[in-house]
């Protein structure tokens, strides 16, 4: 490198440091280069290549005396899932368990959600995001945990007298718990968008409050509306602890990959049966995209 | 839209009664940490100390802390280093591939757990052929945790007035210089708050962390798992479960005062 000569006698003193500084300078490709080798090498090795690779181990297969893993190509494992019932049955499930928990959490979030934003003033519109934040922070597993002293024999539903006990009524329940306050935070936030000149011009106008709810208020909030339901949606069909813990035996998509990688030790079948949330998420994903939703998030 | 009364009405009952549902289960797990039941039974009869005691002194619930602090500690660590690294790039640099960046950095924690942990299940193990372990779950709890620490110093970047860096640079300093003496300690307290996020986040993690973590390795979250099922362990279970709450709200609770603060300068 040849340092150009340093203008003014009081110039610092010439370091490695100082000249590796003025090398960023003048390739700003090399600073950038410096900067994102890492996080992004990181990202890329630990995340984008394992993901690539489990669609890879997805058509491998098992050694049925050692349970190794053997890279010989099969279709074997995703035409089980694509075909067999028992995968078909959990599928559908998982996907009808994880429509119903979106649908409840919208249900809740949306009078929730236009109350804080719209009907409060500002104090107890301060206290409330906290009172509905508060639980986002507290563990999964302790609300979980929670909702599984409430199912149990003997526990407060029961005396009460409600008896449905550890099943899909339960896991939906509890799911739908879980994930409410992130179903709540992305519809308060776009109800607090809306702007309420276009509401008062709408009840100017001579348009009663449900008439300007559905007309004006509503459209407005698609784009929240689908943000906080990619989260209690894809976060339900990944699920796997909950079910596990007030489910009893059922089964979800995620019960049976958890069960392959540990109990079985069938990795490429686990592999094969992942695939089916993650199409549909990214068809979700795809379908939602032009409503702006992901930006929402 | 002007609001009625009795529709304000309706409200203010919806509203309560979706409190209730959000806070009546956490209420149940702490009322039972110190209720005589050993089964969970509700209305517990009396209500006692005994599982605290016996919490506090049990050897399996203390080693799975010191776990979950390790991890939690070693993993912010490394967030921190490639959160701040990303975030500096991207708040200076214009580049191809500038929204590429952004979602490679969301995506660890945009999909599932379950995708996660078995894609990085199958990466350390079918892949590389190592041991799951201590230094494997390290790494996957890094993964999915920089993206809090880049998301804090990032949003701090932005509202950060490039003249004072313009300045540093008039006056002789170079780039590491600048960094040291104007950036960092502008960034210091967002740089704070993702660090406790992280924390609170790995802290508190048990999917990808039961795809990654082998059997020898019992974080906190992992033995309230193990421990659910057994008969006769509920009581303690529920006072590790109280506690564990506390521990993962407070420092996030933490980080968005310090959020807050900041913003209100």
């Amino acid at each position: 490198m040849t340092a150009t000569a340093p203008a003014t006698a009081a110039a610092p003193p010439e370091t490695g440091v100082r000249r590796a500084s003025r090398a960023f300078d003048r390739h700003p490709r090399v600073g950038l280069g410096m900067l994102l080798g890492l996080p992004v090498g990181w990202l890329v090795a630990v995340y984008v290549v394992s993901l690539g690779f489990l669609l890879i181990t997805a058509l491998w297969q098992t050694d049925s005396f050692t349970n190794e893993v053997r890279m010989d190509w099969t279709l074997d494992n995703v035409a089980r899932v694509v075909s067999q019932e028992l995968y078909r049955a959990v599928t559908f499930r998982t996907l009808g368990t994880a429509v119903l928990v979106t649908l409840i959490d919208v249900a809740i979030a949306l009078p929730v959600g236009y109350a804080m934003a719209k009907v409060f003033g500002p104090r107890a519109r301060a206290a409330l995001v906290i009172a509905f934040l508060m639980p986002l922070w507290a563990s999964y597993l302790v609300k979980a945990y929670a909702w599984r002293s409430i199912f149990i024999e003997g526990g407060l539903l029961s005396s009460l007298g409600i008896t449905p006990g550890f099943g899909e009524i339960a896991t939906v329940v509890t799911l739908s718990y879980i994930w409410l306050p992130y179903v709540v935070m992305p519809i308060y936030a776009g109800f607090e968008r809306v702007p309420d000149s276009l509401v008062e011009a709408s009840s100017d106008l001579g348009a009663r409050n449900l008439r300007t709810f559905a007309s004006v208020v509503l459209p407005l909030m698609y784009p929240a509306i689908i943000a906080g339901a990619i989260f209690s949606f894809s976060l339900t069909l990944g699920d796997y602890i909950a079910v596990r813990i007030v489910g009893g035996s059922t089964q979800f998509l995620g019960t049976i990959i958890y069960d392959n990688v540990g109990v079985a030790g069938n990795v490429p079948m686990a592999a094969a049966v992942a695939l089916v949330p993650i199409v549909i998420i990214l068809l979700f994903l795809l379908a939602v995209r032009r409503t702006g939703a992901l930006r929402n998030l | 839209m002007r609001i009625s009364k009795p529709v304000r009405a309706t409200f203010v009952a919806i509203v309560a009664l979706a409190l209730v549902f959000v806070y009546v289960p956490l209420l149940v797990v702490l009322v039972n940490a110190f209720s005589t039941s050993q089964s969970l039974a509700w209305p517990p009869r009396s209500l006692t100390l005994e599982w605290w005691g016996r919490a506090a002194t049990n050897a399996g619930a203390w080693e799975a802390v010191g776990t979950s602090v390790l991890v939690a500690a070693c993993a912010t660590a490394i967030a921190l280093v490639l959160g701040t690294l990303c975030s500096i790039a991207l708040d200076r640099y214009a580049f191809f591939g500038k929204e590429a960046v952004n979602l490679l950095v969301v995506l660890p924690i945009a999909l599932p757990g379950i995708v996660t942990g078995i894609v990085l299940n199958n990466l350390f193990r079918t892949g590389l052929g190592l041991q799951l372990g201590l230094g494997t779950l390290i790494a996957s709890h890094a993964t999915f945790c920089i993206v809090t620490v880049y998301n804090n110093a990032f949003a701090r970047m932005r509202r950060l007035s490039p003249n004072l860096v313009d300045a540093s640079t008039d006056l002789g300093a170079d780039r590491f210089t600048t960094f040291r003496l104007v950036t960092l300690p502008q960034l210091r307290s967002a740089l704070f708050a993702g660090a406790l996020l992280a924390f609170g986040l790995s802290f508190d993690e048990i999917i990808v962390t039961q795809f990654t973590a082998g059997p020898g390795v019992t974080t906190l979250p992992i033995w309230i798992f193990q421990n659910m099922f057994r008969p006769g362990q509920a009581p303690i279970v529920n006072v590790v479960a109280v506690v564990l709450v506390v521990i993962s709200i407070v420092p996030i609770a933490l980080a968005q005062r310090l959020e807050a603060r900041a913003e209100a300068r």
